[in-house]
This record gives structure tokens, sequence and C-alpha cells, in this order.
């Protein structure tokens, strides 16, 4: 029963769900619209059991003395920090301008979190120079594309196309070639054509998944082997 | 030049010349000519399309890390909108994101009450707040906006804010004036909802993900594509705006030219290494 019950319960839901996109009868839709409010408020539950785990994690941590300990410690006391004034002390208005957890969140959050972002353009150009290498006809290819969307989806790129090849004597489909139509012409077709691919084949895996998830021949999320 | 110095480059060289390209352009802007892409245009247009005064959903799916990003573009969007007299309701679907989209639209409502246009926060515009559950609190909103969100970013009753008598499910809009930086954002929306209930949208997305985004373009559901930064700074120059995203157009401009000079440097290196070498 430990197995067959979730079995169960997951091809009915799944069935309802699945069913309510299809058909409106109030017999379907109302309890497809049940059970899609009951998904908002597990995935709320979820925050809960996150933050639990977070702290029973890093609480195990800091016990034992693991590496970067005083990083956990530092974890937790934000954590708990942002968590009391929210509840205690700023209460319902915790997203009102003036309050503690705004002044959180302005002076902490928001700058780490930039941060870490903002990182992101100094790893792409160290990576481009030391792990971008051309090592057959498809790498290469993939590099000239990269270089004439990189190149045409910014102004300098064609700034730069004009200083090179705009002089008088050339003739005139060199002196006026640039590479915003070209890189356009990328996304439009070859990328789009990829994509589109891409998309359509995730789709049909996704029905695949989902109606082997609801037939209960897919178990791995019950845990297990099978 | 010695090219097998270069092999041995410590990368902090590399991280002093974008933090330098980055940093220059923007305390001294070049101003390198912009041209607004077709794309761009479709946004701008299905935007002036909406009528004068109707009331628009725009859901903000973003954080601080992509505020610098998409936040030029929600507010060119807010100010293009609320220059039409719409009514705007957004919504937030990124769990850090409520807050910054709400400053963001502060700002833009301040710059219209000192231009002496009346804006009232919840009659003229209101922030939802955000909301967990990702594509299913899409699917929610079809049912009603106000019982997806019962209150809002301050508390209020949803229900009772002037803005929300027109407006129960997605019938009440005309337009879906979608920012997104990633999962939940215009994927999930075109899928939940443009497809279902076949509410038009159109999307302001991060750089990176926007070549996902085209073969929605190209099929129609979505009405008009924002990429990133660049797509920005030209719907800026549409509006006449000289905002944030055309100043950081220069500094994106040069650092696109460094990382594709990185490339072709770090591959001539690559083949000027004697056979045998180390890989």
């Amino acid at each position: 029963m430990k197995r067959e019950i979730p079995l169960f319960l997951t091809a009915l839901i799944g069935a309802i769900v699945v069913a309510g996109f299809f058909v409106p009868h109030q017999w379907v839709s109302v309890p497809a619209d049940f059970l899609q409010r009951c998904a908002v408020i597990v995935v709320a539950f979820g925050y809960a059991l996150g933050g639990a785990n977070v702290i029973r994690v890093n609480l195990e941590g800091i016990a034992r003395r693991q590496t970067d300990w005083p990083y956990k410690l530092v974890l937790l006391a934000g954590m708990l920090a942002t968590l009391v004034f929210g509840l205690f002390v700023d209460r319902a208005a915790f997203q009102d301008p003036g309050t503690v957890s705004v002044w959180i969140y302005d002076n902490i959050y928001v700058p780490m979190n930039s941060t870490m972002f903002a990182l992101l353009a100094f790893f792409i150009a160290s990576a481009a120079f030391r792990a971008f290498r051309v090592r057959s006809t498809e790498a290469a290819l993939l590099a000239a594309s990269a270089l004439i969307v990189m190149l045409g989806r910014v102004p300098l790129g064609d700034f730069v196309m004009a200083g090179l090849f705009d002089h008088e004597g050339l003739p005139d489909f060199v002196r006026h070639w640039r590479l915003e139509p070209v890189q356009q012409w990328i996304m439009d077709f070859p990328q789009n054509a990829a994509k589109r691919a891409i998309l359509i084949g995730a789709a049909m895996g996704v029905m695949a998944t989902g109606l082997r998830v609801i037939l209960g021949i897919e178990r791995s999320y019950l845990g297990g082997s099978d | 030049m010695n090219l097998r110095a270069l092999e041995k480059l410590d990368p902090r060289w590399i991280f002093l010349v974008v933090g330098l390209l980055v940093l220059i352009p923007l305390l001294w802007p070049v101003g390198l000519p912009l041209k607004p892409s077709t794309p761009v245009i479709q946004f701008h247009d299905a935007l002036e399309a909406v009528p004068d005064g109707s009331t628009i959903l725009m859901s903000c799916d973003y954080d601080p890390a992509s505020t610098p990003e998409l936040g030029p573009m929600t507010r060119t969007a807010l100010r293009q909108l609320w220059e039409k007299r719409c009514k705007v309701v957004v919504t937030v679907l990124w769990n850090g994101g409520s807050v910054v989209v709400d400053q963001t639209i502060e700002e833009v409502a301040d710059e219209f009450r000192a231009r002496g246009v009346k804006l009232v926060d919840g009659v003229d515009y209101v922030n939802l707040g955000y909301k967990s559950g990702n594509e299913a609190v899409m699917v929610l909103m079809g049912q009603g906006i106000a019982s997806a969100f019962p209150v809002d970013q301050h508390g209020r009753v949803t229900a009772t804010l002037p803005i929300m008598r027109n407006v129960s499910g997605y019938s009440g809009f005309p337009l879906l004036v979608n920012i997104s930086a990633g999962y939940p954002g215009t994927k999930e929306w075109v899928q939940q909802v443009n497809s279902r209930f076949h509410l038009p949208m159109v999307s302001g997305c991060t750089a990176v993900s926007a070549p996902e985004f085209f073969p929605y373009l190209q099929s129609g559901q979505l009405r008009g594509l924002l990429g990133g930064m660049a797509g920005a700074a030209e719907y800026e120059l549409l509006r006449k705006e000289k905002g944030s995203a055309t100043r950081g157009m220069d500094a994106q401009s040069l650092a696109h030219v460094f990382i594709a000079l990185c490339i072709v440097l770090g591959n001539v290196v690559h083949r000027a290494r004697p056979a045998g070498g180390q890989a």
C-alpha cells in the first residue's frame, strides 16, 4: 500500500488535470481548478520544508566544524535575522519602504545577488580565451556564428565594419556589407529551426514522461531503484 | 608578441580589461548609433495598439540580478502604457523580485506625478506582488486574478481595489507584457496562458534567453520581443528616451568585441602551440 496509494493518487490527479485542459464541463473543471489551487499551496509549503532543510544541513556542518563552517554560520545568522525582523518586527508590512526587511533587501540581498550575476561577464571573457577551441568543422561553424551574432547584435559591430570596408574604390557589395543583417538571418533561420526542433522534442519528451507517470510506468519519483 | 607567453596569461589581466571596458564607457559614454530591430518595433507597436485607458497585465518575472538588463525595459513599457492612460496590474513570479519591481514602478510613477499626471496606487496601477507556484499560479489566475492574489504587495485586499473592478480573469486584459529573466517566464506564459486563454502577449527578456523565444515570435504567439539590453536600448530609441539601457550599450558593445577577440586570440595561441603540447 505504501507504493500503491501514491501511484493511484498520481494517476487520478494527473488524469483530472489533463482532462481539465480539454473538457470544460464543471464535473471536470471544478476538481481540476481545486487541484491547481492545491498545487500552489503545496509549493508554498515547499519553502518551509526548504528552509528547515537549510537549517538542519548547516547546523550539522557547524557542529562538525566542516570546511568553511563560518560561512554556514553567517548564512544561518542572516536567514534567522531576516525571518525574525520579517515575522516579529515588520510583520504584514515587511515589503513596505522604510522597514528593516526592505533595508536588508536593498543593502544586503540586492548587492550580493547583482554581484554574483555580474561576475559572469569576467568568467565568460576568461572562458572565451581559454576554453572556446575550434577543433572541428562544426566547432568552426559555431565559432563563426557566435562571432557574427555577438558583434552584429551591438552597434559597435557595424561601426567597425563601416570603418574597415566602407571606402571608395571598393565594390558596393563590400562597402555595404554589415553584420547586423547576417546575424538576423542566423537568428531567424538556422537558430530558429534548431530551437524549434529542440522545443518540439522536449515537449514530446515531457508528454511521454507525464504519461508514463500517470500510467504508473515511471516510478523513480517515489524513490528507490524502480 | 610572444604567443607562448599568452598561453600562461594570468586570468586577472582579462578580468582587469573587462572591468575597464565596462567601467570607462559608463563614466564617459561614446553614444554609438543604434537602429531599432523588427522584434523591438513589433513590441512597441503592440503596446501602441492597445486601446487608450485599458487595463494591462504586466508580469515582471525577474530579481535584482537581472534588474540592470530588464529594469530599463520595464520602465520604458510603464511610461508608454501610462502615457496612453492605461491601468497596469503587475504580478511577480520570482521570489526575490517583488520589492525591486515595486521600486521600479514607484520610480516611474513619481516621474509622472512630478509632471503633474495623477497616478494613484490601487486605481491606476497595482503591484500584486509575489506568488509561489510558477505555472500553477498562471493557470489559477485564469480562474480569477483576485483569487490567485488575494492581497497585493502591501497587504491590501485585491478584490476591493478600484483597478480590479473591471478585471476578473485574463479576458479583462487586451495584452500581457511579460518581462522575463528565465523560469518561470515567457516560455511558461506562452504555454500556459497564451495558448490556453488566447491572451495576446509581448515579451522582454534577458539576451541569453532571447533566442529561445524567436520561434514564438515567428509563430505569432509573441507580438513583439525585446532581447536584453540591446532590445531595451532600441526600445528607448523608439520612445525617444535616453535611459540606462542606451547608456549601457557602449559598455556592452566593447565587452562583446573583447570577448570576440578573446575567442580569436585563444584559438591563435592554441594553433601556435607545438604539436603534442598539452591541451
